[in-house]
């Protein structure tokens, strides 16, 4: 399979502070659904944010072959005052894939249908987020990210602080999105939970990558990606 | 009242600035950055004094100025340079202490500084007028037409910026529409009340509204009656519109605080 991206020893630091990552080599190909896994700190977000375009590396070299991307941020919510209900968020989704200018197309409005209906959300489409559960919320942001089709879809720690419920349907759509639509899908969190029966490759990272294979070769210590040990 | 033609150029004014004010101040308040009209108002000060040093016609001046002030607050948030309040500090006071320098080298401390601190809207003159409506028509053009865009940054920067689209120049385009808004404004209610006129509606409305799009349109129909009821009220209580119209919009925040209450 043709690569969706390369990371060529990248290194990174915020300002003028010690390295967040050292000398990052990897490489995911199209339609592989890749775990990211490390101790806080350990730079799984910084990795996430330089494959996005949101950082630039300090050294080194990052590649991105897919053109459409899909974000879903670390605890994401927005910070906005007014009243923003499901469709509209969505529709926030689609706008770099529809013309910039006027209202949305039929064939957009059917698209952030689809994302809507994608998370389980049809009944609660015209609801606003407020009056919504934490796991619901969630679920309109993987909406959001859906709604632009992307071909990479990287989510930081997506379940984070939902009900079981809410993990269940997340890997159950990941799942399908992975296999059947062939996303390029990385997945970053401390807790693989309902998704760890189908992750075929995990990546811890500690400054630098310190395990790349199956979760099977794992080694034992590692088994809680959460307390990764040099 | 409408036999006076200063009645009739006042509403005229008033109705474009009252729809807007809010329209824009609307992706402000959502940025969380409300102050930044009023930052812009001192710039436009500076501007002001600089039209008398040059004796430019004054709304030229004060848009071309405010227009700069605003695209330097935007400049320095954007590039993390100071951090909002601080980078608003630095071009909030540099505008205000080079309106007073400016003035001061024109000779023209002497003048009625007073009609653009606090409005002057009944001494619009019909020039004046089509000014206001046509750039103001304008820049709600621009609005209707991009508000897809504008909303989808509003809602999520970050997000926006994955996704390829143009963040930084629709940031730009935000601070200058709020620049162009403050220039036409500055004769309403004055330089030192416009920023209530593009905050005060908006954080009624999202007590009212049940979406983004629909607390923008309340937000834009509050604007107007503001200014319609406080030129008014202005008009037969012998009041200064400007502070009228900003207190009756300051109103109905608390309106807007109980009905959502009793909503809930």
């Amino acid at each position: 399979m043709p690569l969706a991206l390369r990371l060529e020893h990248v290194s990174f630091g915020y300002g003028h502070g010690p390295p967040v990552l050292r000398n990052v080599d990897l490489g995911v190909e199209r339609g592989e659904f890749v775990a990211i896994a490390g101790p806080n700190g350990g730079g799984k977000t910084t990795l996430l944010r330089l494959v996005l375009g949101l950082e630039q590396p300090t050294s080194g070299r990052v590649h991105v072959a897919v053109q459409r991307r899909g974000y879903l941020p670390q605890r994401a919510q927005t910070a906005i005052d007014a009243p923003l209900t499901v469709r509209e968020l969505v529709g926030a989704g689609r706008v770099a894939r529809s013309r910039l200018f006027g209202p949305l197309s039929g064939s957009d409005r059917e698209a952030v249908r689809g994302a809507i209906e994608r998370v389980g959300l049809r009944a609660q489409a015209d609801r606003t987020l407020s009056t919504m559960s934490g796991g619901q919320q969630q679920r309109a942001f993987i909406a959001k990210a859906l709604a632009g089709d992307p071909e990479l879809l990287a989510l930081d720690e997506p379940t984070t602080g939902v009900d079981v419920e809410a993990q269940e349907a997340v890997a159950v759509l990941l799942q399908h999105l992975g296999r059947e639509l062939g996303m390029t899908i990385l997945y970053v969190s401390h807790e693989f939970g309902s998704v760890e029966h189908f992750v075929e490759r995990i990546v811890l990272v500690r400054e630098e990558i310190v395990f790349d294979g199956s979760p099977e070769a794992l080694p034992g210590i590692w088994h809680d990606p959460s307390h990764v040990h040099a | 009242m409408l036999d006076l033609e200063f009645m009739r150029l006042a509403f005229g004014a008033g109705i474009v600035v009252g729809l807007l004010a809010p329209a824009v101040g609307f992706f402000l308040v959502q940025r969380r950055l409300s102050l930044v009209g009023d930052g812009i108002g001192h710039v436009a000060f500076a501007g002001v004094a600089l039209g008398y040093l040059l004796d430019f016609p004054l709304v030229l001046t004060a848009l071309v100025v405010s227009v700069l002030g605003a695209l330097s607050i935007e400049f320095l948030r954007a590039r993390r340079k100071t951090a909002g309040d601080q980078a608003l500090a630095l071009v909030f006071y540099t505008g205000i202490a080079g309106g007073v320098v400016l003035v001061s080298a024109a000779g023209a401390l002497n003048v009625n500084l007073f009609q653009f601190l606090f409005g002057s809207i009944l001494t619009v003159t019909r020039t004046d007028l089509a000014v206001i409506a046509g750039l103001g028509v304008g820049a709600l053009a621009v609005i209707g037409v991009l508000y897809r865009p504008l909303v989808a940054v509003v809602v999520d920067e970050e997000g926006a910026r994955v996704v390829g689209l143009p963040v930084a120049p629709l940031n730009a385009l935000t601070a200058a529409l709020a620049a162009v808004t403050i220039a036409l404004a500055m004769r309403v209610v004055g330089i030192l009340l416009i920023a209530a006129l593009m905050v005060l509606p908006v954080i009624a409305a999202a007590r009212i509204g049940w979406s983004m799009r629909s607390t923008m349109l309340i937000a834009m129909g509050i604007g107007l009656a503001s200014v319609l009821t406080g030129i008014t009220t202005a008009y037969y209580a012998d009041l200064p519109p400007g502070g009228t119209t900003v207190l009756v919009a300051a109103a109905t925040v608390l309106v807007g605080e109980v009905l959502s209450v009793v909503r809930r």
